[in-house]
């Protein structure tokens, strides 16, 4: 349990007001002059000390990639980029820092664009999130007004500027290089690693990208020192960590824990519990839907950290954890993230653009009882071919949670499959088509 | 993927206005120089802003023409983000976020009162005509499921009948406000615990 005085994120259901004045009473900007003059070195130790994992979903040692930028400006000028296109289902503690603990975040860019030599950063947010831009971008007018920002930022002789560019609806824009050519002008679609962004990024030009979380606690550590962030949580998981818990719960809720919490003592806590007992529980998805979900008896004893849902073979990812207790149907809840994927996928790559449709449709005759049991190893063979055949990340996070289900439920999903018919009649299955053509049958 | 397609009807003319012709310059500022390609997305908003809520052919090749970029490239970004409308929407434009965690707490509800009360099929201007509803993927607001965004303003915490209160709003042309329908400050746990689970919608 995360003692009161260790809380980061203060203000974040709006109890003391968002606005400059408040946030400053709750030490934002404080010392931040004296904190860029010690220099890079000691930031990006600092920073390292902590032990601070990217809160995006990857969970990258966040000093590390600090660390990878040249040290000196060439040619070409650094940049800053803060990724907020949180879309990620069973996610939404970045648009509560956006709305609720803006200043946290404007500082954090400050402080990691002068580590990273960055005079420009671009936050870019998910377009739907327009309340919560407009929010940030008064937040940075008030900051400009007190020269926090702009020529000699807050004192610091850096020159800093913050640009907010929004997106429009695509969730891999969620993705490092498909956000960089979302806001270069183009498609959101992923580009081939390496070069990675830290030497090749936004513009051609060195781009660091961090999630709005991992930015918005910099401060925080650099001023309370990164050993006491390392003692909250245990090793290499280390500090607090916004939990967002949605689903079959009596009290869904985001809550700032320290890492390592039993998931059980997290949902019994905060969010009232399960809704009909924990014992009514039939599933957790611990880190948003990109991770496989685990079965209740894995759940009982699961803390939530990095390393441990690894362990579990899953992972914390964005840390939403959605709950699914008895009363829903499991395959029907996968077949509805699966097609989250199809809709989602930016058509790159073949194995993602075709297997996320193709996955999509034989869970969906699963949920009609139409399939056979030959379609479950079929499903499995289909979720192996995308996994590792992607040039992004999405092909894992859309295999993933199919995997999950059919490790932890494959019971489940047998009991609504049939034998192949002895007399086969032509099933009309489309596999490898152009979803275009399917859509208006099957959407 | 999704598709998209462009509305048969087009106008012949796009132009901005010079409130708009304000605001791209402060926009193109943000960008470098030679970068002028990175506004296409903010003139895009700004285009379906004043066209009433969706984007004609004409605004992207005035666009392409306007960032001196060619009009397949203008074309290829409207018609990869889902958030610019090709078709015209409702004054009130309802998007239902139906993901598993909405799903979870009933969204499947909302959209069969979507389905009665504005339209039977997605994007179909209501018999009024000051609606339109759609079903969406993941908004971001999952502790407060189920919820719908309507224009730019997110309803949350439904259940069917403040659905229902706020689509009859709609239909009369009154808006009821966004925010939290259970009366909860932003995204803090309830106090009351409800342990039938049937508040939610």
């Amino acid at each position: 349990m995360l003692k009161k005085e260790n809380r980061i994120f203060k203000n974040l259901y709006n109890e003391f007001g968002w606005d400059i004045e408040n946030s400053l009473k709750r030490d934002d900007w404080k010392d931040t002059k004296d904190l860029i003059n010690k220099g890079r070195e000691w930031i990006i130790n600092e920073v390292k000390t902590s032990e601070l994992r990217g809160r995006g979903g990857a969970g990258f040692s966040t000093g590390l990639k600090w660390s990878f930028t040249p040290k000196k400006v060439g040619s070409r000028p650094h940049y800053l980029v803060i990724n907020a296109d949180e879309s990620e289902p069973g996610t939404c503690k970045d648009r509560d820092i956006l709305r609720f603990e803006p200043q946290k975040l404007i500082e954090g860019c400050l402080i990691a664009g002068y580590t990273v030599n960055a005079h420009v950063c671009y936050i870019y947010i998910r377009g739907e999130y327009l309340n919560e831009g407009k929010r940030l971008q008064e937040a940075i007018d008030q900051a400009y007004a007190k020269n926090f920002l702009g020529k000699n930022a807050c004192g610091s002789g850096w020159d800093f500027d913050i640009h907010i560019h929004y997106g429009a609806g695509a969730y891999i824009c969620g993705e490092e290089t498909a956000l960089l050519e979302s806001i270069e002008g183009n498609k959101g679609q992923p580009r081939l690693k390496p070069p990675f962004p830290a030497l090749v990024g936004l513009y051609g030009c060195p781009t660091i990208v961090n999630n709005v979380e991992t930015v918005a606690v910099v401060p925080t550590i650099l001023r309370r020192g990164g050993k006491w962030f390392a003692s909250i949580g245990r090793p290499k998981n280390t500090g607090t960590k916004i939990f967002c818990i949605s689903g079959n719960v009596n009290a869904p809720c985001n809550v700032e824990e320290e890492m390592g919490i039993p998931l059980k003592e997290l949902i019994e806590k905060h969010a009232g519990g399960v809704v009909g007992g924990w014992d009514n529980l039939q599933a957790v998805i611990p880190g948003g839907s990109s991770m496989p979900l685990l079965p209740k008896k894995v759940c009982d004893t699961l803390t939530m950290d990095f390393d441990s849902l690894i362990e579990n073979k899953s992972g914390l990812g964005t840390a939403g954890v959605v709950v699914i207790n008895k009363d829903q149907d499991i395959v029907e809840c996968m077949a509805r993230i699966a097609r989250f994927y199809k809709h989602e996928s930016c058509g790159q790559c073949t194995p993602c653009r075709e297997g996320s449709g193709w996955m999509w449709r034989i869970l969906d005759r699963v949920v009609k009882r139409k399939a056979t049991f030959s379609d479950i190893d079929l499903l499995s063979d289909v979720t192996k071919q995308i996994e590792g055949h992607t040039i992004c990340a999405f092909g894992e996070g859309s295999a993933w949670p199919v995997q999950g289900l059919l490790r932890h439920f494959r019971k489940e999903v047998e009991s609504r499959c049939r034998e192949e018919p002895l007399i086969k009649k032509k099933l009309n299955n489309p596999y490898l088509v152009d979803q275009h053509l399917l859509e208006n049958k099957n959407a | 993927m999704s598709v998209k397609k462009v509305h048969d009807n087009q106008p012949k003319e796009f132009k901005f206005s010079d409130e708009n012709l304000r605001k791209v310059e402060e926009i193109l500022k943000r960008y470098p120089e030679k970068n002028k390609k990175s506004a296409v997305m903010p003139l895009l908003y700004l285009a379906q802003r004043q066209n009433d809520n969706w984007i004609p052919l004409a605004a992207m090749r005035y666009i392409a023409n306007f960032l001196a970029m060619p009009y397949i490239s203008v074309y290829e970004v409207a018609t990869f983000y889902t958030m610019y409308n090709l078709a015209p929407v409702g004054k009130h434009f309802i998007q239902v976020c139906t993901t598993t965690p909405c799903l979870l707490r009933g969204a499947d509800k909302i959209v069969k009162l979507c389905k009665e009360n504005i339209s039977p099929n997605e994007n179909e201007i209501s018999k009024k005509g000051n609606c339109s509803w759609m079903e969406v993927e993941c908004l971001g607001a999952c502790v407060s499921a189920p919820m719908v965004q309507i224009n730019d303003d997110y309803y949350e915490d439904l259940d069917e009948k403040s659905t229902k209160e706020i689509l009859t709003s709609l239909i009369n042309d009154k808006p009821l406000k966004p925010g939290s329908y259970r009366g909860r400050k932003n995204t803090s746990p309830e106090k009351i615990l409800i342990s039938n689970g049937e508040k939610h919608a």
